[in-house]
């Protein structure tokens, strides 16, 4: 292996920033109860954060409590006091982290996580999302919106009535907010708070549009969890809008340096699948050390897909949110939908491999990554490394076996590139699919 | 023709192969369609109007091995998703013209495409069923989702749709779900005279021919079935919940009852029984269908019902069956089942209903622990 590739650790501002916004957030929901904060449940993936803005209601993500715990490596015991409970092992575990915090005491009346006075079910594309929200809602008396958005199953889509069967719903859902908040819901200010949506939409589409330079100026996998807090659970807000102004020009500077995460980027990778958020810094090293820095993953659309141009439109306020959760986000879009998506960050962003991370947790995003894999190699001749965990539960990390295949992985990358070597860089598609591990 | 017959008849008929089964049909049909539903449920009504036969796609059961499908799928998925995929792999379905998937669960979804991709001849449509079950626009939503069904069906395979031939079908199916309502009424009245295995047996083969093919020999097995000779046993009544998609093998349904089990009630192919009284007769049919959809349809774990609790249909059931207890079977990895399993267990413990839990692959082929469990289930209560 050629000389130590090391970190620059420059993400420190960007990082901090969004530490701080995040924290501000869960002091808010902290106090939320004392202060009589109404506060509503919803997914990350293809939300409509802003209508929640607009209503006055505090949003909560169940998904964000389930992955800090994670990171903090609190996530097991959870889990298993939800499989005593009677969740199986085979249960998506982000769910039972969720309802685990609730039955150790650490969510309810009186706890830092408050329950949410109203339960908003944004049912796009994920099945578990439904399950989840119908037991969050059980457990805690509180009030449950479905909110059933078509998955994206044609090219056509979405079609007007698509978007007019969701903005029903959503009305529906301002009238409950009404209800719930006393409060009289004024449209001028979703068109003001969706302006803010698509400044930080904006700003998240730049950045990752800056990583096309070689070296990218950050890790579009690793680094890009720094910018989701702001884009998914923030937006709507000043505070995000200009959180990405920040992040945008310290990148365009890391990029007029010719700096990236990384002393060397030797390797151009794209992820796919949620990162192990249990050993999030040990999984990055096996990466990093390698001079590996991903250029795009598609972890880091799932609350929306702003990278092709899509924003939220202050001019058609409901008939917008309509449309990202109908197809701006890649959870309601089907999974060779994906391999579409993932093919451009390849060739768009000059990747020379793909990297799929296989979930057991989550079904949406794994279940038939093997066909996904054949897709690469067979048909576009990418080279692919598929390699399990889970994003919650820590059993399922096998530091060993990782180590042992990423290793065996970047060698025969390593290898491919010397042969092919000298005529410069090289895309994806250069080199043969046998390479693959 | 005694009940022994009919139900000959109809093992013989579910145990021939998906694409056996559509050529059969297609030599009688010349030009004619076969088109399979992924479960739960798909409008049958839909594809039997357009003049095509509607057959059930199940997975592969206990007769194929897997050599393709196991390297699309991982480990942790169930069974029934990797063996389907796998009968279009080896060519066991070759015959059948169109699949139709739809959103009961993120593997399901996923199937669909991949299957579109791998076999890109076969017509493949993926339905979203609406998990909204109390907005107003809803029903009217669900029918556009049909007649869009009914318009990819028309473009890919020259056909029509007319709704005088959707209108019929409605009623054809209407009756032949009657006909299973009475089955299952039967065996509430007098399981002794009807066992599980028999009528699934019945149930499945109504999958495999036309609808009124299937009436025929069910109004014949119901007239029949009283004068079955049988003494009641000294057996658990019980529900059997969870086996609404992979379907568990007979083997494991024989268990159950040797083990001293009555089941009155379960969900096995549970979307072609999937309204609970008969749809509309008048109106336009799609929006009938569509209605129904959203208001008659059973309760189910790929279903999110905004009107009650997960565990009151279940609940609902014992009463409805005088059962005793309700024995859990969720398909290994079905993310549904296992979820509800959950909110049930803890709703029947409330309504101080009896449980138990075994799992299941389709696959599985030996029963000894399970039989062992169910004793000690059933003895701790009928000897309580
Ligand atoms: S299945 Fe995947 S997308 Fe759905 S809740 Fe679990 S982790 Fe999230
Ligand atoms: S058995 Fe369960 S997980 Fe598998 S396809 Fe059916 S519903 Fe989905």
């Amino acid at each position: 292996m050629p000389a130590q590739v090391t970190e620059r650790q420059y993400q420190g501002k960007v990082h901090e920033h969004s530490r701080r916004l995040m924290s501000d957030w869960m002091g808010r929901l902290s106090r939320a109860e004392a202060e009589g904060q109404p506060t509503g449940a919803l997914m990350i993936s293809g939300n409509c954060v802003e209508l929640l803005l607009a209503c006055h209601i505090l949003p909560m993500f169940p998904e964000v409590t389930a992955l800090q715990n994670a990171i903090r490596h609190k996530s097991l015991p959870l889990i298993l006091k939800a499989e005593q409970a009677g969740y199986s092992s085979d249960n998506c575990a982000y769910v039972k982290a969720d309802i685990g915090l609730f039955l150790d005491g650490g969510m309810g009346p009186g706890k830092p996580i408050p329950f949410p006075t109203i339960t908003v079910c944004n049912y796009v594309g994920c099945n578990v999302y439904v399950k989840w929200f119908e037991h969050l809602a059980d457990l805690s008396g509180s009030k449950l919106f479905m909110l059933d958005v078509p998955f994206a199953r044609t090219p056509g889509e979405p079609t007007q009535a698509d978007v007019q069967y969701v903005v029903a719903q959503l009305k529906e859902l301002i009238a409950l907010c009404e209800g719930i908040t006393g409060r009289k819901f004024d449209i001028d200010e979703l068109r003001e708070i969706l302006g803010y949506a698509a400044r930080a939409e904006e700003g998240y589409a730049r950045s990752k549009d800056l990583c096309k330079a070689h070296p990218a100026p950050f890790d579009a996998y690793f680094d890009a969890i720094n910018m989701m807090g702001p884009i998914n659970v923030l937006r709507g807000t000043k505070e995000a809008a200009e959180f990405f102004d920040v992040a945008v020009a310290e990148f365009e500077e890391l990029v007029a340096q010719n700096l990236g995460p990384l002393s060397e980027e030797r390797f151009r990778i794209v992820v796919e699948g949620p990162p192990p958020y249990p050993y999030y810094k040990n999984f990055r090293n096996l990466f990093a050390k390698w001079g590996a820095v991903a250029v795009a993953s598609t972890y880091s659309t799932v609350g929306g897909i702003w990278e092709w141009g899509f924003r939220h439109d202050a001019r058609r306020p409901l008939e917008s949110i309509a449309e990202q959760m109908l197809r701006e986000n890649l959870t309601n879009r089907s999974i060779t939908a994906r391999y579409q998506q993932i093919k451009r960050y390849v060739e768009e962003w000059e990747a020379d491999a793909l990297v799929i991370h296989s979930i057991k947790s989550c079904r949406l995003f794994s279940a038939g990554q093997g066909d996904m894999r054949d897709y690469f190699t067979r048909e576009l001749g990418v080279l692919t490394l598929l390699v399990e965990s889970d994003l919650e539960d820590p059993r399922y990390y096998a530091e060993a076996q990782l180590r042992n295949r990423i290793d065996a992985f970047f060698e025969a990358l390593e290898h491919k590139k010397l042969v092919v070597g000298a005529a410069g860089r090289r895309g994806a598609g250069a080199l043969p699919s046998e390479a693959t591990v | 023709m005694t009940p022994d017959q009919i139900l000959e008849h109809c093992r013989d008929l579910s145990s021939q192969p998906l694409g056996a089964v559509a050529e059969r049909w297609k030599a009688t049909h010349p030009g004619g369609r076969v088109v399979a539903a992924y479960p739960v449920w798909a409008p049958a009504e839909i594809i039997h109007a357009a003049g095509m036969l509607p057959l059930a796609l199940l997975g592969g059961g206990t007769s194929v091995e897997l050599t393709h499908a196991d390297a699309r799928f991982q480990s942790f998925v169930c069974s029934v998703a990797k063996s389907s995929l796998e009968l279009g792999f080896q060519g066991i379905v070759k015959g059948v013209d169109g699949f139709v998937f739809s959103n009961i669960c993120d593997v399901a979804r996923n199937l669909s495409s991949i299957w579109k991709r791998n076999f890109p001849d076969a017509f493949v449509d993926y339905l979203h069923l609406p998990q909204n079950s109390t907005s107003p626009g809803v029903p009217v939503y669900a029918a556009n989702e049909l007649r869009r069904l009914a318009a990819g069906f028309e473009q890919a395979f020259g056909l029509k749709v007319t709704e005088p031939a959707l209108a019929k079908s409605i009623e054809i199916y209407n009756a032949l779900r009657a006909r299973l309502r009475a089955l299952y009424a039967f065996r509430i009245a007098e399981p002794q005279k009807l066992s599980t295995t028999d009528l699934y047996a019945a149930l499945r083969a109504a999958t495999c021919v036309p609808p009124e093919e299937a009436i025929g020999w069910l109004d014949a097995l119901l007239a029949a079935l009283p004068l079955r000779d049988a003494r009641p046993r000294d057996r658990l009544r019980v529900v059997v919940e969870g086996a609404f998609c992979e379907q568990p093998p007979l083997g494991l349904l024989e268990v159950l009852e040797e083990a001293g089990c009555y089941v009155v009630e379960d969900d096995l192919l549970l979307g072609w029984r999937w309204f609970t009284s008969d749809v509309a007769t008048d109106g336009e049919p799609f929006e009938r269908l569509g209605a129904a959809y959203v208001n008659q349809a059973v309760p189910s774990s790929t279903r999110h019902e905004g009107r009650e609790h997960r565990s009151a249909g279940l609940i609902e059931k014992v009463r409805r069956s005088k059962a005793q207890a309700v024995i859990f079977t969720p398909a290994k990895f079905c993310e549904p089942a296992l979820f509800d399993y959950v909110l049930m267990k803890q709703g029947l413990e409330r309504a101080g209903i009896p449980h138990m839990i075994v799992e299941f692959e389709e696959k599985m082929w030996t029963f000894e622990r399970t039989r062992n469990e169910i004793e000690t289930f059933v003895e701790s209560m009928l000897f309580d």
